[in-house]
């Protein structure tokens, strides 16, 4: 996992990892993810629902936009209609399938985004300190002082609806967060002898950085990410579900939670499996990165 | 200690004023024109004029950003487009009725938050630890309005036991039992992340003092495990009160999904009307106000914090 351990060692000055095997770190966290029986059926469910969201016009015995009213709300299980039908009458099973391209990615984009930008800030705020740190730090303290679902709603509130103005709303709400995770990993790999030793040897602050801190900073922020990809994938979901996210006709489980509610006495098996899609996929993030986490030994 | 407080008190100041600054922006991020909810389509020139005049968007922005400010700090946050009655009456009703939700969902998310985290913490590592860790993650991983709209189908429409939605006859008076019995439902929905989080943290917590030497020392000198219990609960309590405030506030700023899904009263659902029929100045005033909420709350736990934990008074 640390970029210091693979290097020839000769500016890192760590005897101790020296005399190590180089990659045992990585050889055991592999073996305790292995042995960690949780994890491995989230990792793998997970697995199953990006691939079924990449084929989804393969598996999707429906087109997931064909609507036919005299097929209204049929239960789970009518022929043909293995989960029933919508407020449309068009096919759930596909409007499920088709739904995971846009959750995931709204789930996952809003994180990834975050993370570059957050990261980057924080690395600043970290590393240089002083006067810049701590201006970047006191702007990220501001947008603290919201709740986050509040922000995001208020964001994409002003913005409205739509799922670009739901993705910039998500982002700016999971910056905060990336950056002051960054930022105190950061101070601490800072004060480590080894990058007191590179400096010793002359490096700059671009070397020290990619070479010796960036290394040591990725996987704690990582995994602290992933953990944000559940907590991202319910409140974007909730933002469709209020009207501000994605926009009907697309399949979305959020947005299909929210225009199947007038249906939701009539129907509410129907109703609930959206949610149940959105439950399942936050809940197997959750556990993979809590896998994860205890498999790295991250402590954040 | 009173330094810190002042200290901590003094630190509000720049962040209020930077929410303040937020939100504000956020009502000129918006695209379109503020005014357009209240005019006529056919309004000529001169009416459209004398009505941004009349609200004061014909000045610079950094002006109206000033004069607003200078309003809020009288508690005057304008007067809502659509009914043009005070915001600041409506905000406050509103909130008060989240705070209703609020105060009972962390109370229930808190009740079984701490008895699991301290049987967790107890049990390290062994199976009932690993089951109650396994709940808590499922329980963070809830979309809060989904498990809503299950409650309703259970308790509402099956059983008849509870009423679906709405805050009740009383008017949502804290006092009357009609109040409470509508909120069960959405509080119930709105309690099981903060029961998570907070059953996670107290694991964290109470394992933590467990570890350290003094339980040892207590167990060495002959006191009952009754007794140890206490000073672990005590050494434990301070993490677990902080996550509490911290639940509560996120709670009062993120209700508006489980609002939605119960027609409650609330300030999300103000929130969420305000946003739907483009009422600007409920919208600012509304975010506004619970932003300033979460600010006071997390000022309130930190000091609390430091009341109770002698440790930190010398940090």
């Amino acid at each position: 996992m640390t970029h210091a351990a693979h290097e020839p060692m000769t500016d890192a000055g760590q005897p101790v990892a020296r005399k190590r095997v180089p990659d045992s770190r990585r050889r055991r966290v592999v073996r305790r993810l292995l042995r960690d029986r949780v994890t491995l059926v989230c990792g793998t469910v997970l697995l199953l629902i990006l691939l079924m969201g990449i084929f989804a016009p393969f598996i999707a015995p429906y087109d997931p936009y064909e609507a036919r009213m005299p097929m209204r709300l049929k239960p789970v299980g009518t022929e043909g209609h293995l989960l029933g039908t919508d407020e449309l009458g068009r096919d759930m099973l596909s409007r499920l399938i088709h739904g995971t391209r846009l959750s995931l990615a709204m789930g996952f984009l809003p994180v990834a985004l975050a993370t570059i930008l957050g990261g980057t800030f924080g690395l600043i705020a970290g590393y240089a300190g002083g006067r810049w740190g701590m201006l970047i730090m006191r702007t990220m303290d501001v947008f603290y002082a919201f709740p986050s679902v509040l922000l995001a709603v208020a964001i994409s509130g002003a913005l409205g609806a739509g799922l670009l103005n739901a993705i910039v709303a998500m982002t700016l709400v999971f910056i905060p967060p990336v950056a002051r995770v960054t930022e105190t990993v950061t101070a601490q790999v800072r004060a480590q002898d080894y990058i007191e030793a590179a400096r010793a040897t002359g490096a700059g602050a671009y070397r020290i950085v990619t070479g010796h801190l960036l290394g040591n900073v990725l996987a704690p922020v990582l995994i602290y990410a992933s953990s944000l990809i559940s907590v991202s994938i319910v409140i974007a979901s909730g933002l469709s579900f209020l009207g501000l996210g994605v926009r009907p006709p697309q399949a979305e489980w959020g947005l299909m939670l929210n225009t199947l509610r007038p249906a939701f006495y009539a129907a509410p098996m129907i109703a609930i499996l959206p949610g149940l899609m959105i439950f399942l996929t936050s809940m197997c993030f959750n556990f993979l990165s809590d896998g994860l986490r205890n498999a790295t030994e991250v402590k954040i | 200690m009173y330094f810190f407080i002042a200290r901590r008190l003094l630190y509000t100041v720049p962040i209020a004023l930077g929410v303040s600054i937020i939100c504000f922006s956020l009502i000129h991020l918006a695209p379109g024109d503020p005014l357009s909810a209240m005019l006529p389509e056919n309004a000529s020139p001169d009416t459209i004029a004398d009505i941004r005049a009349a609200y004061g968007f014909d000045k610079p922005v950094p002006v109206q950003y000033a004069l607003w400010l200078g309003k809020v700090l009288t508690g005057d946050l304008g007067n809502s487009i659509i009914n043009s009655q005070p915001v600041a009456d409506q905000v406050l009703i509103a909130v008060g009725n989240t705070m209703i939700l609020a105060a009972l969902a962390v109370a229930l998310g808190f009740l079984v938050g701490t008895v699991s985290g301290i049987v967790a913490g107890y049990h390290n590592g062994c199976l009932a630890d690993r089951s109650i860790t396994g709940v808590a993650i499922t329980g963070i991983s809830v979309p809060n309005y989904w498990l809503g709209m299950i409650l309703i189908i259970v308790f509402a429409v099956n059983l008849r036991v509870l009423p679906a939605a709405g805050i009740g006859t009383a008017g949502g008076s804290p006092f009357a039992l009609e109040t409470w019995r509508h909120a069960l439902l959405p509080a119930l929905a709105m309690s099981v992340i903060p029961a998570g989080i907070i059953s996670r943290s107290v694991r964290g917590a109470v394992a933590e003092v467990l570890r350290q030497e003094y339980v040892q020392t207590l167990h060495g000198k002959g006191l009952r495990r009754r007794k140890v219990f206490l000073h672990v609960v005590k050494n434990a309590s301070p993490t677990a009160m902080a996550i509490m405030g911290l639940q509560f506030a996120q709670l009062l700023g993120g209700s508006i999904l489980v609002e939605t899904v119960f027609s409650w009263p609330g300030a999300g659902f103000l929130l969420n009307a305000a946003i739907f029929t483009r009422d600007l100045p409920l919208l600012l005033g509304t975010i506004l106000v619970l932003a300033l909420f979460f600010v006071v709350t997390n000022l309130l736990v930190d000091i609390l914090q430091l009341l109770v934990e002698p440790r930190l008074k010398r940090a």
